[in-house]
């Protein structure tokens, strides 16, 4: 059986209720994981310590995961505070509103620089902190969206993003499986997050997946937390470099 | 019709903090209530949730003010709750 008791979880991206983050830590919660969830800045704070408090026994802290610093401050409070670490979970993602809505052709160095610093190089940073606190080996998962492998209008920067944090995904694998660490990457169709809701025509893809995808719906929240829990947990065992699909099977149709 | 203008107005003070009476008619959300970017996001998909409709990219650009939003759902709710 699934069981995550005993298991310590830190993720990060929780922006408000909407967020995949979200999705993720109640699952983790409800399967024994003591869980710390993190949000990015002030803004995000008080919407964010609200929701934690309804997962008893969670912490909530802050994390700019542009910032190495902030980075190491806050795995040396994970250290501090629970010793070792089991989960990792990556919900991050971003590139500024230009590119996600001028022509792909005319994204901007800046943006493309910030686009893959966010998205990709986070997770890079995040699995080095972790991995010295995952003494008896661990998992760690990010997300990831279709729009890696074939266009998607408008997803643009993030799209290129998205390849390369899946190429990360296969590399930290192969880095940290001595270690017993495994890294995979879960591929959500599309739900209507804050950031999603940053991306022209998210309205035109959710409808997409309803009218063409094989389940004739769109992808829940909690179903990339359960597949989240899934991979955290012994039962994905045998499961690394992975990019797994949670899109109701949009993927695998021509058209 | 009342209704509809009673809860958008509700969902603007708790998405927003900010007091009843600030939330007049001509009352833009950035520029008088404190809104910022991703506040304006967060209150059209509350307006979604709670109304039953989807508000495409180009209608909810042109949604700033509390009386732009209530005439919106006005029009275009199924059945506004």
């Amino acid at each position: 059986m699934l069981t995550l008791e005993g298991r310590v979880a830190v993720v990060f991206g929780l922006a408000n209720k909407r967020s995949i983050a979200w999705g993720i830590a109640q699952k983790l919660h409800a399967a024994g994981a003591k869980l710390a969830i993190g949000y990015q800045n002030e803004r995000l704070k008080a919407e964010a310590h609200s929701l934690i408090a309804d997962l008893p026994g969670s912490e909530a802290f802050q994390c700019d995961v542009s910032s190495d610093a902030e980075i190491d401050q806050t795995f040396a409070g994970f250290k501090e505070r629970y010793g070792k670490l089991d989960i990792l979970v990556h919900s991050i993602g971003f590139a500024p509103p230009d590119a996600l809505k001028n022509d792909f052709h005319l994204t901007s160095r800046e943006d493309f620089r910030i686009a893959h610093d966010v998205s990709v190089y986070s997770l890079i940073a995040l699995s080095r902190a972790a991995a010295p606190l995952m003494t008896d080996g661990g998992s760690i998962v990010t997300l990831t969206y279709y729009g890696s492998e074939k266009v998607v209008p408008n997803y643009n920067i993030m799209g290129v993003a998205k390849a390369g944090l899946e190429a990360t995904v296969r590399y930290l694998a192969a880095d940290l499986g001595r270690k017993n660490i495994r890294v995979n990457a879960i591929s959500a169709g599309p739900i209507k997050t804050l950031a999603a809701r940053g991306i022209g025509g998210l309205g035109d893809m959710l409808k997409a997946h309803i009218d063409r995808s094989p389940l004739h719906r769109n992808t829940e929240q909690s179903e990339v937390g359960s597949t989240a829990a899934f991979l955290a947990s012994d039962l994905a065992s045998g499961i690394t470099g992975e990019v797994i699909y949670v899109d109701s099977g949009y993927n695998i149709m021509g058209f | 019709m009342a209704a509809v203008e009673e809860k958008v107005k509700q969902i603007i003070v708790e998405q927003l903090q900010v007091d009843e009476a600030e939330v007049t008619p001509g009352a833009s959300f950035q520029e008088d209530l404190g809104a910022d970017s991703l506040d304006v996001v967060e209150l059209v998909m509350q307006f979604e949730e709670a109304f039953d409709l989807e508000i495409p990219d180009e209608d909810a650009e042109k949604i700033k003010t509390v009386k732009d939003a209530i005439e919106y759902i006005e029009k275009n709710a199924k059945g506004g709750k």
